[in-house]
């Protein structure tokens, strides 16, 4: 047996692939695993509640703010109050910042040299500098996008990359006048930049035949928050999960009570864990988060540019799910378009300068959960405190964990595809590690949740038969 | 003139530091000009490339792996850059060092089969995290959760024209 190793570059994070090869040379075996974990959940016990939004925002520098205002609407249900309105539309605003940084991280700095210079191109120039030399106004494009998603932080939390300012109750800060008008002169070349990315992409679409085909194209369920009326939603809302024709199967679930629903699995050759849909058990209960699930969960996005977006998108699978994980991009794109459009509304709310944005409150319950959609996906904060607000447990799932099942699924679709006999070029090299950054993941983030929950753990012999199986209870 | 060759590395850490860097923004148009980056997160060279005139590392040194390739840096690298308070303290990772390391590992992945405690399909996790200085020599130190990017192209322009960094007692600070 052969077995080709293939550590995973131009991603979030540290991961490797492995192809374990039959006689033939054809794929026996295909894993994505992640390898590195750090221990959040354990050196947390014994900090207070007070510090999580600070100490978890380190979980991750490219979605700091997600974990950051987590920490903070978990801290909101252990202190058992709202934040002002004003703090919620601040937050809002910042996590909108993080999803126009982060997405424009991912398609233009990660992603775009696969697309744009393609597969089989030279890998010393595979990257943002190559692409830099080849398309100079789309780097230059993807560099000041980004940063206007950074802008939006700053402007809030005073750093571009760990800014102390979510609390449990609201926020430290109001905006100021002189932020707001800084910010919004820059909206119109964010829009345009996002508008003419999206362009590009539905253009060079037909190109891209064979990898829609085969990178992590299946059915499965996809899991979201969406409003209270479905329309598209990162902040609040409840969790809806819908399959592959867009049938809902799960709507209104509590996000507080993911135990329920949300099952985790842990495999001894990879760091990240396997979370699954319990009711249809592991590991059947594969499901997608992030933005090809939000936009196939959402009735609408609900702003105008985006909404004739997700029309156009739509009609690749006449109105069902889309399948295929390559169109996670596609999705990407559009996220960046409805969130320039939605921080363009707040930056015109009447409450969005009030200093009215933090609530005072003690230590009201002893445990709470903050959920939000993070770039990546759907993130939980759980925390239990004892009676002065010291942590006793923490539990995070990630975004990028809920993928874990499908980006090996993937790895595997793609091995099959492209891999056949003995021979490994670069092309095919590459759209291995191309199906996985589809997903954008972040495994930075990936390698911190806790088996607090029902924890199934399955040890399978050489040829996939299920040797030993254990269920730990919560 | 031939360009600085500069790698960066991701050891234990948050991503922070090269958040930080890809925050010079249009300066690092300018960076492409005077350097080429051979190692790096964000390029798809997989094996690290001889003689290299910079490296940057971010995080602390956690796992088997880091330590393994810690040590082949410093034997390809001129000047090893501890980049980031991960890398130069320890810093966040380092806060699980008073717990032992399977109580870690238990913590977050119950009592089955769990990854890390042995060398296996995932490197091991070393008992503690450690700053890079603990390992191995380092030439400079780039502090900061993370490095802002004001200072750290300070740091990298003077690297580029061929001078020793120096930063000013402001650019020394936590944070």
């Amino acid at each position: 047996m052969k077995e080709i190793k293939v550590p995973v570059t131009r991603i979030e994070g540290h991961g490797l692939i492995t192809l374990r090869l039959d006689r033939g040379g054809k794929v026996a075996a295909a894993k994505f695993h992640v390898t590195e974990v750090r221990g959040f959940e354990r050196f947390c016990q014994g900090r207070t509640v007070w510090e999580m939004p600070g100490v978890t925002a380190r979980i991750c520098g490219i979605c700091p703010a997600s974990h950051l205002l987590c920490s903070a609407k978990a801290g909101d249900a252990i202190l058992a109050v709202r934040p002002p309105r004003p703090a919620e539309v601040l937050r809002r605003l910042m996590n909108l910042g993080q999803f126009i940084q982060s997405h424009a991280l991912s398609f233009f700095h990660l992603s775009s040299p696969d697309l744009l210079l393609g597969w089989d191109a030279d890998p010393t120039a595979r990257n943002v500098f190559g692409l830099a030399q080849a398309h100079p106004q789309l780097a230059l494009d993807g560099i000041r996008l980004r940063a206007f998603g950074q802008e939006i932080i700053a402007a809030l939390g005073e750093k571009r990359v760990h800014p102390a300012w979510a609390v449990p109750g609201g926020v430290r800060q109001p905006l100021s006048p002189e932020a707001r008008d800084r910010l919004a002169a820059k909206l119109p070349e964010a829009r345009r930049i996002a508008q003419d990315a999206l362009a590009l992409y539905e253009a060079r679409l037909p190109e891209w035949g064979e990898e829609i085909e085969t990178f992590g194209n299946f059915p499965s369920l996809f899991m979201a928050l969406v409003a209270e009326d479905g329309t598209w939603e990162h902040y609040a809302g409840r969790i809806r999960f819908v399959d592959a024709d867009r049938r809902v199967v799960a709507d209104g679930l509590d996000p507080a009570r993911y135990p329920e629903y949300i099952g985790e699995a842990v495999e001894g050759w990879s760091y990240l864990k396997f979370p699954y849909f319990q009711d249809a058990g592991y590991p059947e209960g594969l499901y997608r988060v992030g933005p090809l699930s939000r936009l196939n969960c959402c009735d609408r996005m609900g702003t105008p540019l985006a909404d004739e977006a997700l029309a156009r998108f739509r009609a690749q699978a006449d109105g069902k799910a889309v399948t295929s994980s390559f169109h996670y991009h596609y999705a990407r794109l559009i996220e960046i378009l409805a969130a320039v459009e939605q921080v363009a509304r707040l930056l015109e709310d009447p409450e969005v300068l009030s200093p009215r944005v933090r609530a005072e409150a003690g230590i009201n319950e002893l445990e709470g959960v903050g959920v939000h959609e993070a770039p990546r996906g759907t993130l939980f904060h759980h925390y239990r405190v004892d009676e002065h607000g010291v942590i006793q447990q923490v539990n995070l799932i990630v975004s990028t964990g809920h993928n874990n099942l499908a980006m090996n699924r993937t790895v595997a679709q793609i091995a099959a595809k492209y891999l056949t006999g003995r021979k490994v070029n670069e092309g095919l090299l590459n759209r291995l590690e191309g199906g996985i950054r589809a997903y954008d993941p972040c495994l930075s983030c990936s390698v911190h949740a806790v088996g607090r929950m029902p924890l199934r753990v399955v040890l399978l012999g050489p040829t996939g038969e299920v040797l030993d199986e254990r269920t730990r209870d919560a | 003139m031939p360009k600085v060759r500069v790698a960066t590395a991701w050891f234990s850490g948050c991503s922070g530091c090269h958040m930080s860097f890809l925050d010079l923004d249009e300066r690092l148009l300018e960076f492409a000009g005077k350097a080429e980056l051979v190692y790096s997160p964000i390029v798809d060279i997989k094996e690290f490339p001889d003689s290299v005139d910079v490296t940057l590392i971010e995080g602390a040194v956690g796992t088997s792996e880091h330590l393994h390739l810690l040590a082949e840096i410093r034997r390809k690298t001129r000047l090893l850059v501890a980049f980031g308070d991960c890398a130069v303290t320890g810093n966040v990772p380092s806060l699980r060092n008073p717990i032992p390391r399977g109580e870690v590992l238990h913590a977050v992945y119950g009592d089955g089969s769990i990854p890390g405690l042995e060398e296996g399909e995932v490197p091991q996790l070393l008992p503690q995290a450690l700053p890079l200085h603990a390992v191995v020599r380092v030439d400079h130190f780039l502090p900061g959760c993370p490095p802002p990017p004001d200072r750290i192209w300070k740091f990298l322009r003077q690297l580029l024209a061929g001078k020793e960094p120096e930063l000013a007692p402001q650019d020394l600070r936590f944070g």
